[in-house]
């Protein structure tokens, strides 16, 4: 059966059907609706002003690619500076495949690559090190609380030396739902209170922060990277299989098969997510050892590293802080 | 539940409770699909052990919600406080948990005082308060409802006004009902997939005030369905088991199975998930988040609307907005001046029938919250909808359009102006 045309230009036979309205569009006009999209959220969300210099995540993965794709294309309509920041966790036989990626991505759009290392930034601490230093404590290992607060660490650093006023990461929908409901079953309030909106918006001394696919779903990334023939990474971290997360991208999937709108819908509620006032984060202020944003004395980058150099690893994880 | 109000109103115990409760039974048999004698042979079962309790009690069925009058949808503007005089109202909504009740009459039965000369409709199965066209008029409600989700957020929405209205009917200023600890996390995570994270607090919180005058408490809420069922095992409380919309429906037909099976898979993993999902909820408050003003009211749950612009950057403006795109091919608007758009497109050349239908459906849901509007869009039409729904829904889109029509004349309080916008 032939396909049938297009529903917004009419004249291309279909390619695909949009997970959202399930509407036949071709390749075209299905990307043009994406970077429309994409275009709103940051114009109605007012998340990057004309003028910004904005540092991207990149990561090799679909993500951090369509994003930074995205950027590109609509970098003069919105008069954005890019830059491409990567970082290396040092995670043996998965980080040098997706750098490899990245690199590749900014040769072929010519945009200038940051790469910032772990090992550089923390004292020779890499991913696969932490992972040894927290194999031993008995339960599953939490390398990826590690990984998520050096991560943001690292990006911040790398933005500050291209001289960034915004830095930009690939989240989309689904990582968002999958978020709220992580935080729900761990019980983290103070999270849920911080999260919900399109990013932060710096407060003191720290860059803004926003994630433009937050309103995309996962299947639709997919798409435009497949409709524009994007080179990305694919593979999952070596170390996914022991996250918490999973379980609720688990739960996401199957949510998703009993009501597709469920992604959106999770979004929405956590946008509406009303905290109590002696649940919410406490103001903001300065580590005593670094200097970036911390609501303690130290922040949370310093904190672990300070347990993984006492040889305590889990000293900032978890309840005994 | 019921069998601890006893407890708590005897003589013997050592803080007295000081309330007149009385019981509430819904019978859901229509909607689930049973036979008639099958429901009657679980009302008389009921009644059975009912009686024994020796609290008026009120039988109603869920066909009942042909009959009720539009006044349950509004909110009265008085507070609770003045109508204390007939006590306490308890409603045992779980039919599908094994309702705690108690046999036997060695505790002596609460003698309270002005217990009420409240009307028992008598143990035999005497005449029916609902009629068969009211039963199909409910079997074509359920089946017009395509997933099983919203069937079970229609029959919770139904239930909880059938509910109200025999409570207001009866002088009962508080409803109680029995969720346990389990099920109330489970309602937490299942509500936040549905979209109703803003009312997160009415719908799980110990009290739920937004009726008005009635007031919804939950006073089980601490216990894990685990000491309940013990304690109805120690205790010898006969219970009653009817099966409800979801008996033996599979893990992956409705997203309350869904979660229920995810969270007590997870809690077999991780022992602290149920009550840690349950502290979260308490952390909860009611008030909207800074920067939401309070608006109207949702038509079907009561809760303030949660609905931003339409071109907003939320996830509800992402999905309002992608209706529109395709239609008209968006000439990537330079600042967020898009003109605001019906959320209906109209199609060219469609009847004029299907219009008006189209429009009546894109009032109606204008009306509701961002949950209940997900579970309304199934319905293919708002025929098959009790009329007192579809008279409240008319009477206020008419007066949202008066008010339209006046917007500009209109002086706000404390005003910033609102006019112009359109």
């Amino acid at each position: 059966m032939p396909a049938p045309p297009c529903a917004s230009c009419g004249k291309a036979r279909a390619a695909l059907r949009r997970p959202r309205s399930g509407q036949a569009l071709c390749g075209a006009c299905f990307c043009a609706a994406f970077e429309a999209e994409v275009l709103r959220t940051v114009l109605a969300g007012r998340l990057l002003p004309p003028g910004a210099v904005v540092a991207v995540g990149a990561s090799g993965g679909k993500d951090s690619t369509v994003l930074a794709h995205v950027l590109r294309a609509l970098a003069p309509r919105l008069g954005l500076a890019l830059h491409l920041v990567a970082v290396d966790e040092g995670i043996g036989g998965y980080r040098d495949a997706a750098l490899a990626a990245v690199r590749r991505q900014a040769a072929r759009w010519e945009l200038p690559l940051t790469v910032v290392a772990y090992a550089d930034l923390f004292g020779g601490w890499t991913m696969d090190a932490v992972a040894r230093s927290t194999a031993g404590s008995g339960r599953s290992r939490s390398c990826c609380t590690f990984c998520g607060v050096l991560r943001r660490r690292a990006l911040e650093e790398g933005a500050r030396r291209v001289g960034a006023t915004h830095i930009v990461t690939g989240h989309n929908a689904d990582d968002m739902a999958e978020t709220v409901l992580m935080n729900f079953l761990r019980g983290d309030a103070a999270r849920l209170a911080r999260g919900g909106g399109l990013g932060s918006r710096g407060e003191g001394g720290a860059l803004p922060r926003c994630r433009p696919l937050q309103l995309a779903s996962q299947k639709e990334v997919v798409l435009y990277a497949h409709s524009r023939r994007l080179d990305y990474f694919s593979e999952e971290c070596v170390y996914a299989p022991e996250a918490f997360r999973g379980h609720a991208r688990d739960l996401l999937k199957r949510l998703e098969a009993a009501r597709p709108s469920v992604v959106l819908d999770l979004v929405h509620s956590a946008e509406r997510l009303a905290l109590a006032p002696a649940a919410r984060p406490p103001r903001p202020g300065a580590c005593s050892r670094c200097g970036a944003l911390a609501s303690r004395a130290l922040c949370q980058a310093c904190a672990l590293l300070d347990g993984l150099n006492r040889g305590r690893p889990r000293l900032a994880i978890g309840k005994g802080r | 539940m019921v069998w601890q109000v006893l407890e708590g109103l005897s003589r013997d115990s050592a803080k007295r409770l000081r309330f007149v409760p009385g019981i509430v039974y819904v019978d859901e048999g229509a909607a689930c699909g049973r036979s008639p004698e099958d429901r009657a042979k679980t009302l008389s079962e009921a009644r059975l052990v009912l009686e024994a309790v020796g609290f008026p009690h009120h039988e109603v069925a869920l066909e009942e919600v042909f009959s009720l009058p539009p006044s349950v949808l509004r909110r009265p503007a008085q507070g609770p406080a003045e109508t204390q005089a007939q006590g306490d109202y308890k409603a045992a909504v779980d039919t599908f948990l094994q309702q705690q009740l108690v046999l036997g009459a060695q505790d002596s039965l609460p003698p309270a005082p002005g217990e009420g000369q409240l009307h028992h409709p008598q143990g035999l199965p005497g005449p029916q308060s609902w009629t068969a066209a009211q039963t199909q008029a409910l079997c074509r409600l359920f089946e017009s409802v395509k997933t099983l989700t919203a069937r079970e957020e229609l029959l919770q929405t139904l239930r909880t006004h059938l509910i109200l209205h025999v409570a207001r009917a009866h002088g009962y200023s508080k409803v109680m009902t029995g969720e346990s600890c389990t099920r109330l996390a489970i309602r937490l995570l299942t509500n936040l997939a549905l979209g109703r994270g803003a009312f997160l607090a009415w719908d799980t919180g110990f009290c739920d005030e937004r009726h008005g005058d009635v007031v919804v408490v939950r006073p089980m809420r601490e216990h894990t369905l685990k000491e309940v069922a013990f304690y109805n095992r120690l205790f010898a409380v006969p219970s009653v088991f009817t099966p409800a919309i979801d008996t033996k429906a599979p893990e992956k037909a409705s997203i309350h199975r869904l979660v229920e099976a995810f969270l007590l898979r997870l809690q077999a993993q991780f022992p602290s998930t149920v009550s840690t999902v349950y502290r979260t909820s308490e952390k909860l408050t009611k008030a909207p988040r800074e920067g939401c003003a309070s608006g109207p009211r949702c038509l079907l749950c009561m809760c303030t609307l949660d609905i931003d612009a339409a071109d907003s950057a939320t996830a509800f403006g992402a999905q309002s907005c992608s209706h529109l795109s395709p239609m008209q091919l968006p000439p990537l608007p330079a600042e967020a001046g898009t003109p605001p758009t019906p959320c209906c497109p109209p199609g060219p050349g469609r009847a004029q029938g299907a219009d008006e239908r189209q429009d009546a459906q894109a009032h109606f849901l204008e009306q509701l919250c961002y949950g209940c509007r997900v579970n309304m869009k199934e319905l293919a039409s708002l025929d098959p909808l009790p009329p007192y729904i579809q008279a409240e829904a008319q009477l206020r889109s008419q007066r949202a359009w008066v008010r339209r029509e006046i917007q500009e004349f209109l002086i706000e309080d404390g005003g910033d102006g609102e006019d112009g916008q359109s």
